[in-house]
């Protein structure tokens, strides 16, 4: 079952062999053959030219039930803060509702939340409100129950969610209660207008890898996006949606964990080699004082300060900010040097960024030769003027 | 090469490879810079059950010989030697309580080394007697009780970290030789304290310290064997040992030949990675040469030392002057051949290099072991004659 | 205590690159692993045994070679280990995954907790724990970065949030995700090797677990793969004309369209 190859069609070309993320093809006596642990990807369906490898699909026992109608995001919030990507998700959602022409509804629990207007005005038709003090503390056996509650009651086709701590963590179990398909950390959502499916991208393998999934006959396609995939819009505050305030199921809801404390992370401690934004100063910096400069414009950009070797050798930031072959590896998806040259150590400590961006007054410095983009100038000029046109934001 | 390693050999040696490579490769720059004890790597070898290897199985170790040992040290030291020797050391101080001690004793203190609860040291040298052995000043004089320990030690491996140290002392200053015995002695027993932490060439994550004896009184029961086998048993200790520090040299030269083809191979001059440079290519291949050969050495006088028979001084000896001139040999070469960068230290070359050095001086000095080999040549065909 | 460890076999991805010419992926002789973020879980496993007695079982849905890393586990600490492999189990998603391992854990019998790592290399959806927590209708915490107390029925736990973190109450039986944060695996030790030669592994199909064949595997999955592909990366070096001001506007105009501000 699963995988067939047939090899009156297979031409031994071996286009397959590179192509199986878990190297388990291989050519023998010009015929494809494959090892014990297929997963059924399809990377090799998708690589064979002559059509030889096809998975096999299980026919659908079912049809999905037409009845589920409207795309809800779950709007996050904490301590009565509405969460960025609660308007990230409602800008994309709106394009997707449109598209389907359906409502868009927002979904959202906790207690006396600020700004709920805010949902309306980034494109929700709905807000679905539950308010109360049970759920001021994120309990996620709390939320779990209500969403599960509101899906069965209401049956949007479509609920997204952020890939936040929290998101990812009880929305998951909101699909097993369900029996529905979620997928985590879609890249890319849009619309199969013929069969009403919402297709969603996401990276596998690290990001090697992309798979395009669909939830064909279960109700509601759930998906959680990280913050910051998708874009907010401008919200239009002259638009209005209808708000249904909802009474917390506390009579059949309660919450099997407890939360006794919450602690605050006053320290920067998000450890470089887990950031996702770096700005790391280099000796071009001249002086320790200078580092204050490579700070406020990490704090701005809400990343690590890393270094090169030369200012840790000379005392201006200690040594776990160190980024280079006898320092850390970092693979952030942003890279801002400032005043590194780029030696051939530095660059082994963070080659592997997804974008990297060169600010040296010299223009040969071998930095340039990896950073996708360069500004050839004084870092003492860019990077003050970079901190203040970013705050204005 | 193929040695022939059974299947709890190869497990032996390729854990000590990952230990080697994992934990200590990203720190061992900064331990050497630092001079810092490596008390966190030597966790991670206890928890994988090392120092097991050389302890018997009766007191909770895995009953291993001293090739196993020579496999663990011969892997940790391709990485960094100062941790080789910090374990090696260990099993130094307790070869002598294992091969001559009392159930009691061993009972006592092999269990915690097993578990790498405890380090162990072996306390001969003395400002006065180095490779002149026999030159020892410290007394155990004795009384009421026990052994009354009074004098000093020099340059003692794990010298201030380990917790059990067997101590060579004369109990009797007028027989020379035969008047020395050796004794367990445990750290924080009152009279015992320990002089500066050495500041050495190579090896410096390793801690070498003076001991210091004033008026320690050690227990009765912790005299090894009888009273003037104290020298009897260091020879027959080091004997055991030498392969050890022969696998100790061995695997810096291993380490300094696998850094030095690659960095031939991505450094261009002339055009071309220096590895394609017939001068390069004859430099490394005496290295490969020179280490595959101390390891065959190493591992046959091992296997000898494991086999049973009586004597084994000589091939000991062979495996240990042979493995640390290469070394040596090897070592400077690779710095040399690697240039500019092999003299940096953001390389490891030239840390290997310092490290080989004492593997020609110290558990008997090369030039003191050629002798005596020597000696045993001439006796030899002089019997035939 | 009786303590259950999920974990998987993945390729090692780290030896996965993209060949920029060919855009193919590029093995140098992928080796089968035990999911990085699951040798955490393992330890935490570990640590428990040893501070309060009793026993860890590693449990792994995959193929039959992913024996080799419950082998492993096995010579990192776990006591015993069960394999869960049946052709009928391959195409999963998450749901038919949590569901298969419901119903092999519901064999085991009593437990006391079971600790997931917080993602697959492969997958990195991070799904599998909470959905086995609903299947077996026990309490979920994730991302837990240290396990404060724990006793006979309860225990109390910090769990990570992007702003710090919850302490968090629960009782037991409890599954738990564990973060990098929470400890730092041991390697294997040579007993443990020795161990995990001689350990008899049972391998469990559809039948002794008692499972719906159409709830395991392909059958069971309610997502479906339907493509597959490579994305396109595009080294381009762009150095900025102009004054600094326009750079600067320039640059910050890029980055704003990559979503990095």
């Amino acid at each position: 079952m699963g995988i067939q190859i047939d090899l009156d069609k297979c031409s031994g070309c071996g286009e397959c062999v590179p192509a199986c993320p878990f190297g388990l093809l291989e050519v023998v006596d010009d015929k494809v053959q494959l090892k014990e642990g297929c997963t059924l990807c399809g990377a090799c369906q998708e690589a064979c030219a002559f059509e030889a490898i096809t998975i096999e699909t299980v026919p659908e026992a079912e049809a999905a039930d037409e009845s589920y109608r409207g795309v809800w995001v779950f709007a996050e919030q904490r301590n009565g803060k509405l969460k960025g990507v609660a308007y990230e998700l409602l800008s994309r959602g709106r394009e997707l509702a449109d598209t389907l022409k359906t409502e868009l509804g927002a979904v959202c629990f906790g207690h006396d939340v600020a700004e709920i207007n805010l949902l309306a005005a980034y494109g929700a038709d709905k807000v679905y409100l539950v308010d109360s003090p049970e759920l001021a503390d994120n309990q996620e056996d709390s939320y779990t129950r209500q969403l599960v509650e509101l899906i069965q009651q209401y049956k949007p086709e479509i609920v997204l969610a952020g890939a936040t701590s929290l998101g990812r963590a009880f929305i998951p179990r909101v699909s097993a209660i369900l029996g529905t398909g979620l997928t985590a950390d879609c890249t890319g959502l849009d619309i199969d207008t013929e069969n009403r499916l919402l297709r969603q991208t996401r990276p596998t393998f690290g990001g090697n890898i992309m798979a395009t999934i669909i939830c064909p006959t279960k109700r509601p396609q759930m998906s959680t996006v990280r913050p910051r995939v998708f874009k907010k819009n401008e919200p239009d505050t002259s638009r209005k949606g209808q708000v249904i305030k909802l009474d917390f199921a506390r009579e059949r809801i309660t919450s099997r964990t407890k939360l006794l404390n919450f602690v605050e992370d006053l320290t920067e401690t998000v450890k470089i080699e887990d950031a996702d934004i770096i700005v790391s100063g280099g000796r071009g910096l001249g002086k320790p004082e200078n580092f204050k400069l490579i700070e406020e414009l990490a704090a701005v950009m809400g990343a690590a300060v890393g270094s090169s070797r030369p200012p840790v050798d000379e005392g201006w930031i200690p040594y776990s900010h160190q980024v280079g072959q006898t320092g850390k590896t970092v693979c952030p998806k942003l890279y801002v040097a400032c005043g590194v040259s780029g030696s051939v150590q530095h660059m082994a400590g963070m080659q592997t960024s997804e974008t990297i961006i060169a600010i040296n007054n010299d223009p040969h410095a071998p930095i340039f030769e990896i950073a996708t983009y360069g500004i050839v100038g004084d870092l003492f000029q860019v990077v003050p003027m970079l901190i203040e046109k970013l705050k204005e934001k | 090469m193929e040695y022939f390693l059974t299947e709890e050999q190869k497990t032996i040696k390729s854990l000590a490879r990952r230990i080697a490579e994992e934990r200590i490769l990203p720190v061992r720059a900064e331990l050497d810079e630092k001079e810092e004890f490596p008390w966190a790597i030597i966790k991670d070898l206890a928890d994988a059950d090392m120092f097991r290897v050389f302890i018997p199985e009766e007191y909770e170790g895995l009953g291993g010989g001293c090739f196993e040992l020579c496999l663990v040290v011969e892997e940790l030291s391709r990485v960094c030697s100062a941790v080789a020797v910090s374990y090696a050391a260990t099993a130094l101080g307790c070869f002598t309580l294992t091969e001559y001690g009392t159930e009691a004793q061993k009972q006592k203190y092999l269990p915690d080394i097993a578990s790498g609860r405890k380090l162990a040291a072996f306390a001969l040298t003395e400002p006065t007697a180095g490779s002149d052995a026999s030159a020892i000043r410290t007394t155990a004089e004795k009384v009421d009780g026990g052994y009354m320990l009074n004098g000093t030690k020099q340059f003692i491996t794990n010298g201030g970290e380990a917790e059990i140290y067997t101590v060579i002392a004369l109990t009797d200053k007028t027989k020379g030789a035969r008047g020395a015995s050796a004794l367990l002695v445990e750290k924080d027993t009152p009279g015992f304290s320990f002089g500066k932490k050495e500041k050495k060439m190579g090896i410096r994550a390793s801690a070498t310290r003076e001991l210091i004896f004033r008026d320690c009184l050690v227990p009765e029961e912790n005299l090894i064997g009888k009273e003037g086998a104290g020298f009897i048993l260091t020879m027959k200790l080091f004997d055991k040992s030498r392969p050890g520090i022969g696998a100790q040299a061995m695997g810096v030269a291993q380490g300094a030949l696998e850094a030095a083809v690659d960095y031939t191979r991505q450094r261009i001059q002339f055009g071309q990675p220096l590895i394609s440079l017939p001068v390069v290519q004859n430099i490394l291949a005496d290295m490969a040469i020179q280490v595959e050969a101390a390891r065959a050495l190493v591992y046959a006088a091992a296997r000898t030392v494991d086999s049973g028979v009586k004597k084994f001084s000589e091939e000991s000896a062979m495996a240990k002057v042979f493995a640390s001139d290469i070394a040596m040999k090897v070592t400077t070469d690779a710095v040399q051949i690697c240039g500019g960068a092999g003299y940096m230290r953001d390389y490891p070359l030239e840390k290997m290099m310092r490290d080989a050095k004492i593997t020609q001086i110290y558990e008997g000095a090369n030039e003191v072991l050629r002798n005596a080999i020597a000696i045993e040549l001439r006796k030899r065909r002089a019997r035939t004659e | 205590m009786n303590i259950v460890v999920c974990l998987k076999q993945v390729p090692g991805t780290t030896e996965v690159k993209i060949d920029p010419q060919t855009n193919t992926l590029i093995r140098q002789g992928i080796e089968n692993i035990i999911n990085p973020f699951d040798t955490y879980a393992l330890e935490e496993g570990v640590r428990l045994k040893e501070q309060h007695g009793g026993r860890v079982t590693a449990i792994s849905m995959g193929p039959p070679q992913a024996e080799e890393a419950l082998k492993e586990a096995i010579s990192r600490g776990a006591d015993e280990a069960i394999l869960l492999s049946d052709p009928a189990f391959a195409g999963a998603d998450t749901w038919a995954t949590a569901y298969t391992l419901s119903r092999a854990i519901n064999k085991l019998g009593q437990y006391d907790i079971i600790i997931c790592g917080r993602q697959t290399l492969d997958g990195d959806t991070g799904q599998v724990g909470p959905e086995l927590a609903e299947m077996l209708e026990i309490p979920f915490i994730a991302y837990v970065s240290k396990i404060e107390e724990i006793a006979d029925r309860s225990m109390r736990v910090q769990r990570m949030v992007e702003e710090g973190y919850e302490v968090i109450e629960s009782p037991l039986p409890a599954v738990i995700t564990v973060v990098k944060a929470i400890n730092v695996p041991r390697l294997p030790s040579l007993r443990g090797i020795m161990k995990s030669k001689s350990a008899v592994i049972p391998a469990w199909a559809v039948k002794e677990i008692d499972a719906d064949p159409g709830r395991v595997g392909l059958a069971g999955s309610a997502t479906k793969v339907i493509k597959v592909f490579f994305p396109q990366r595009v080294h381009r070096s762009e150095i900025f004309q102009g004054d600094l001001k326009s750079q600067t506007e320039c640059l910050i105009g890029k980055l704003r369209d990559a979503g990095l501000v």
